[in-house]
């Protein structure tokens, strides 16, 4: 569905690559985790797969035609990428919020139909917000605004979503909410998922597939239960930690231990 | 929440019929009474009509200044507002209006006397002036390659008005009695354009920006949520941007242009019309259009009414009405 081929990124001319020669390629229905320390490059690399960012070096490959064939629009009819955080400086209410999902799909001077609005409610239900639909945006919870958030997102009916983060800042209740739903949108509806996450119970629970990035280059990838090892979470942070699958869990977990010296 | 489209129409016929009302019931207010049937009596002549001649000769132009003035100063508000995803944006944040005005200053200070297709030099210098703030302003924001940067856009704005009023006292200073106080009389915003040939040059202008404008209102809802959210949805970012600072400015150019720096408008109208219409630029944009007219013609009406021994610039009127009213807005949450 989409093939990175040996991208890279920088910010200006000269200044240090932020994605370093990095490759990868996503088939239709994965579930992907980008893993990494602060400042890795997983935000650019997301961008750089939505199409908002265009590689300095480097191609990818969306449906086999380059993202630069692409127009803007025609690309968010396909992909959608979620943000880190979202602040709205205005009262938009969370029907409001989830209706800009429609952008791509209208013309210029259209404005959102029956169809749109029914599409937008089933995306509010599909994340179990439509409870909020009239309330203003700003006066929701930090969970709450990242389901609505995705909501809106999934109202670009993309095939393929991208994730910066989708859980940081979120208490352990809403953590697990907002996994459960990525499981449910990924395994029901055949969402293909791409998620940057620091938090690796999550990635172990999620994630059928990881990337490892370590100051913009890829120093691992493959199945999940290969890739998260004792070796890698200690190349990557600089911490020694137990990994082993929970029996009750019936995935990978990862307990820090302490700090490489 | 009803649809979209039945929400448009609701604040387009409820906003319209408000200006309406304003534009037939602004020129009736006025030191001297006069009566709309007499006005519009087609059996007595246009020479011999008292009524038609201050309805049409000195109300009307002044009534349809402060419409364009306040629709142009309304919408430049909204625009900057979500450009700057920031609510305390004003049509003079970027310096746009600071720059017309020293361009105002400039030409009644040094008597630069000519006209153009009937226009006086001191409303070409101030939007000359706009245009040169507008430009450095842009070129300032686009020296990075990607897009406008929001805070470069603020400080810029910010500096490039202190800058200019730098340069308005300097050139205040420079004047004598006579010319500082046109200057200041300018300074204060006044509608008394005295004909219809300012109105009709300007005109062109605000339509041009108002037809950039009706391309961008649901592109500045997205962007108003951040720029890569905004691309990520299919926005064109920085074309987008690029209209909306090119067509905000052309407003507020021919605005203060045409008045003077007049205040609060383009902060207090769109404050006032989301409590009514929510956000959605689809429904603010032409409602704060509208309701912006209507607004200044109002505050028109009242500087032309409230002192029996003359007029107040009107730039007075909406900063009196305007700075308690705002203030009552933010704490009223």
């Amino acid at each position: 569905m989409l093939t990175a081929d040996r991208v890279s990124f920088a910010y200006r001319a000269g200044a240090p690559l932020v994605v370093n020669d990095a490759s990868l390629t996503l088939a239709q229905g994965d579930l992907v985790g980008i893993l990494g320390p602060n400042g890795s490059g997983k935000t650019t690399l997301l961008k750089m797969l939505s199409g908002t960012l265009t590689p300095t070096a480097g191609t990818i490959t969306f449906d086999r035609r380059p993202l630069s064939g692409w127009t803007r629009r025609e690309l968010a009819r396909r992909i959608a990428l979620v943000p880190q955080e979202t602040h709205a400086p205005f009262d938009f209410t969370v029907l409001d919020i989830v209706l800009m999902g429609r952008f791509p799909h209208l013309g210029a001077f259209a404005l959102e139909g029956p169809a749109d609005l029914e599409i937008a409610r089933q995306a509010l239900a599909s994340t179990g917000t439509s409870a909020f639909e009239d309330r203003p945006f700003a006066t929701l919870s930090g969970g709450e605004k990242q389901r609505v958030v995705i909501a809106s997102a999934l109202a670009q009916s993309p095939e393929l979503l991208l994730l910066d983060e989708p859980t940081a800042s979120l208490d352990l209740g809403h953590q697990l909410d907002v996994q459960l739903l990525l499981h449910n949108l990924n395994s029901e509806r055949g969402v293909t998922m791409v998620l940057s996450t620091h938090d690796l119970n999550l990635a172990a629970a999620l994630c059928r597939h990881l990337i490892l990035l370590r100051d913009g280059r890829v120093v691992a990838q493959g199945p999940t239960d290969e890739v998260l090892t004792p070796a890698t979470v200690r190349a990557l942070y600089g911490v020694d930690a137990d990994v082993h699958r929970h029996a009750a869990a019936g995935h990978l977990t990862v307990t820090p231990i302490g700090r490489v010296r | 929440m009803p649809l979209i489209r039945k929400r448009l129409v609701l604040t387009l016929a409820g906003f319209g019929a408000l200006l309406l009302a304003a534009l037939v019931t602004g020129p009736l207010i006025g030191s001297t009474h006069i009566s709309l049937g007499k006005v519009f009596d087609r059996s007595i002549p246009f020479a011999d009509n008292a009524d038609a001649q201050i309805f049409f000769i000195a109300r009307l132009p002044r009534v349809l200044a402060a419409a364009l003035v306040g629709a142009s100063l309304a919408a430049a508000g909204v625009v900057f507002q979500a450009l700057l995803r920031n609510p305390l944006a004003t049509p003079d944040t970027l310096g746009v209006s600071s720059g017309a005005a020293l361009g105002a200053m400039l030409a009644i200070t040094f008597h630069i006397d000519f006209a153009l297709g009937g226009i006086p030099s001191v409303p070409l210098a101030s939007f000359a002036g706009s245009v040169g703030a507008l430009g450095i302003v842009y070129a300032l924001a686009s020296a990075r390659r990607r897009g406008l940067s929001t805070i470069v856009l603020l400080l810029a704005g910010v500096t490039m008005t202190a800058f200019f009023q730098a340069l308005i006292l300097f050139t205040q200073y420079l004047a004598d009695f006579a010319d500082t106080f046109r200057t200041v009389r300018w300074l204060m915003g006044t509608l008394d354009v005295g004909s219809y040939a300012p109105i009709l040059a300007a005109l062109p202008i605000v339509l041009l920006a108002f037809a950039m404008l009706a391309t961008l209102p649901r592109s500045l809802d997205l962007i108003s949520l951040g720029t890569d959210a905004a691309a990520a949805r299919g926005v064109n970012v920085v074309a987008a941007e690029r209209m909306a600072l090119a067509s905000a400015s052309l407003a507020t150019g021919a605005a203060v242009s045409l008045a003077g720096p007049v205040g609060f408008i383009g902060l207090v109208v769109p404050h006032l019309v989301r409590l009514v219409v929510g956000s959605d630029h689809r429904l603010v944009l032409p409602a704060s259009a509208l309701f912006g007219a209507a607004f200044l013609i109002g505050c028109d009406a009242i500087a032309r009414t409230i002192w029996s021994s003359g007029e107040l610039p009107v730039g007075i009127v909406t900063a009196l009405i305007g700075g308690p009213f705002f203030l009552w807005l933010l704490v009223r949450k």
